[in-house]
């Protein structure tokens, strides 16, 4: 949804072709300044934090400028599993929420649309958990999934679980976190391709006889790739860099840590800046390499 | 009866997916009133004791982290959609240079993980030797919403019948008082839905804050913080109370556009 409204107005056939450029730099220039400013040049200054060194008589947290290479490699050697972890959960988590929400979204696109009231009500309550604070939402899960819980226990009573297992703390907890926080991400843009869905498409494969499964297969999952996209993006990149659910006071545990933890832990109690500028620059070095490919291999132009 | 089964299978699935995105709602709900004392783990008994003295717990901490939320998310919000505003409008209706690295450094915020625009904007402060204080935060705030109020907005300008401001010149209106007395009206409501996303996500914002901060808490900071020692049952009175609040407006919106609809229907 996000993505695939910065596509087409170029398309669009233009109202006011090269008129007045002044009003347009105008109205521009204070917003892209703005971002310059405030999301361009701190990227830049990420990047060269990354490659500083320790000052020679400094405190600890006193950097100097340099071109220390060896930062990338130390914390490469140091924090990979925690890199490895970070994508395989977030993998794990978006692949979760699509199939979590892709029945919901077409119900309420496709199914409901006779009932634009019931559509309307459905959409408010899956944007409703937006309203409720994102930690406290996550802490409501730790109780929920904590060892006297009832999940957990029934869980235990039907020996699903061991006896003295846990459910807090683990890789499945904090996977399990990822995808709920991120399930209306997923939701909305696949509703928003679905309500679109023109249905004589499904009509004219079932009149030739294909079976329901090929028709999804071929007919309905094509035609809602864009929303697929979109919302497949929306859940992995913010939950590559969440570090709230893996957090040991939320659902992680010491076996859960994702990349965002050791991020901040670097910066704001260690102090080392380098490090974490180094692992900041990976994870987004890596996200845009994926998404790139993504984006090229689902064969969408419409995310720019 | 499996054609019966097959038909109410996708209508059931989502009645539980959606009780399934409400329980921990349900349960943040429930134990604000909980009878609690430090912590708010364990059920103790029912109260209407926190919603009635909000800020009687730990000097008020509470409600002063919400008020900085508060603040923060204004101010943020109404930077964030003047800025954005302008650029959607110049996107829609205007055409200059350098077009795709504009709509590139528009799109590039979205997709950056949070953590890394929180670093980022970190380092350079620190670099700058820019101390961390409530205006770093609404800095950064304004920042990661510019980019969804020019989505939000640019829908809006998109859709807008280019008929109305030539009517609005027929009628020798100047551009400037074509662009306040048409333009402008007609933006409302794609302008409010933008401010109103800025300061849900200003709101509820977490990793960006914790990176640019310093000493000032927000109200996601100060849950994050009481995390380790136990969170008191206030917190949960103020995220219900916002939770409902914003219902109501949403709910209000939704049936408020269902009935203008309605009515213009009619009128035809």
């Amino acid at each position: 949804m996000a993505f695939a409204a910065f596509s087409s107005t170029t398309a669009q056939a233009d109202p006011a072709p090269r008129r007045r450029s002044r009003v347009a730099l105008l109205l521009l220039l204070p917003g892209i300044l703005y971002l310059v400013l405030f999301f361009l040049t701190p990227l830049v200054s990420l990047l060269i934090t990354s490659f500083q060194a320790p000052a020679e008589f400094g405190d600890i947290g006193q950097y100097t400028y340099a071109f220390n290479w060896q930062n990338y490699v130390d914390v490469v050697t140091d924090y990979w599993p925690h890199i490895v972890r970070s994508f395989v959960f977030a993998l794990a988590a978006t692949v979760l929420a699509l199939l979590f929400s892709y029945p919901l979204a077409y119900f309420i696109g496709v199914t409901a649309r006779r009932w634009p009231l019931l559509q309307s009500l459905m959409l408010v309550l899956v944007i409703a958990p937006f309203f409720i604070s994102f930690l406290l939402r996550t802490l409501a899960w730790k109780q929920l999934l904590s060892d006297e819980s009832f999940v957990v226990t029934s869980l235990k009573a039907v020996s699903l679980l061991a006896p003295d297992a846990h459910l807090t703390g683990t890789p499945i907890a904090v996977i399990f976190g990822l995808t709920y926080n991120f399930i209306p991400f997923m939701t909305l843009p696949l509703y928003t391709t679905l309500e679109r869905l023109d249905l004589r498409y499904l009509e004219a494969a079932s009149d030739l006889y294909a079976h329901p499964f090929e028709v999804f297969r071929k007919v309905t999952i094509p035609l809602s790739m864009p929303g697929i996209v979109a919302g497949t993006l929306l859940t992995f990149i913010p939950a590559a860099g969440d570090y709230v659910n893996a957090s040991r006071d939320f659902l992680g545990g010491p076996d859960s840590q994702m990349i965002g933890n050791v991020i901040e832990a670097n910066f704001l109690v260690l102090l080392n800046y380098p490090a974490a500028a180094a692992l900041s620059i990976i994870l987004m070095s890596v996200i845009l390499v994926i998404v790139g490919i993504y984006v090229k291999r689902a064969g969408t132009e419409e995310l720019l | 009866m499996k054609i019966s089964l097959g038909r109410w299978l996708l209508p059931v699935y989502s009645a539980l997916a959606l009780l399934f995105l409400m329980v921990p709602i349900a349960y943040t709900f429930v134990f604000s009133f909980n009878d609690s004392l430090k912590s708010n783990i364990t059920w103790r008994g029912f109260t209407f004791d926190k919603w009635l003295n909000v800020c009687a717990v730990q000097n008020g901490a509470v409600c002063e982290a919400f008020g900085n939320s508060l603040v923060i998310g204004s101010v943020a919000t109404v930077l964030a959609t003047v800025m954005g505003t302008m650029i959607a409008i110049a996107i829609v209706r205007y055409r200059f240079r350098f077009r795709s690295a504009t709509s590139l450094l528009l799109f590039l915020p979205m997709a950056t993980p949070e953590v890394v625009l929180g670093a980022g904007l970190a380092a350079q402060f620190l670099s700058l030797g820019v101390a961390k204080d409530m205006t770093t935060i609404i800095l950064a705030h304004t920042m990661f919403c510019i980019s969804f109020v020019v989505v939000t907005v640019k829908a809006r300008v998109a859709s807008l019948d280019p008929a109305l401001e030539e009517a609005g010149r027929d009628l020798y209106g100047s551009s400037t008082q074509v662009f306040l007395r048409v333009t402008l009206p007609l933006l409302v409501p794609g302008i409010l839905a933008a401010a109103l996303l800025s300061f849900a996500l200003s709101f509820d914002d977490f990793i960006i804050t914790n990176f640019n901060s310093g000493a000032v808490t927000t109200f996601p900071k100060y849950i994050y913080i009481s995390a380790a020692r136990g969170i008191p049952a206030e917190a949960n009175v103020i995220a219900s109370a916002v939770f409902i609040f914003a219902l109501v407006v949403v709910v209000t919106a939704q049936v408020s556009s269902a009935a203008r609809a309605k009515r213009l229907a009619r009128e035809g």
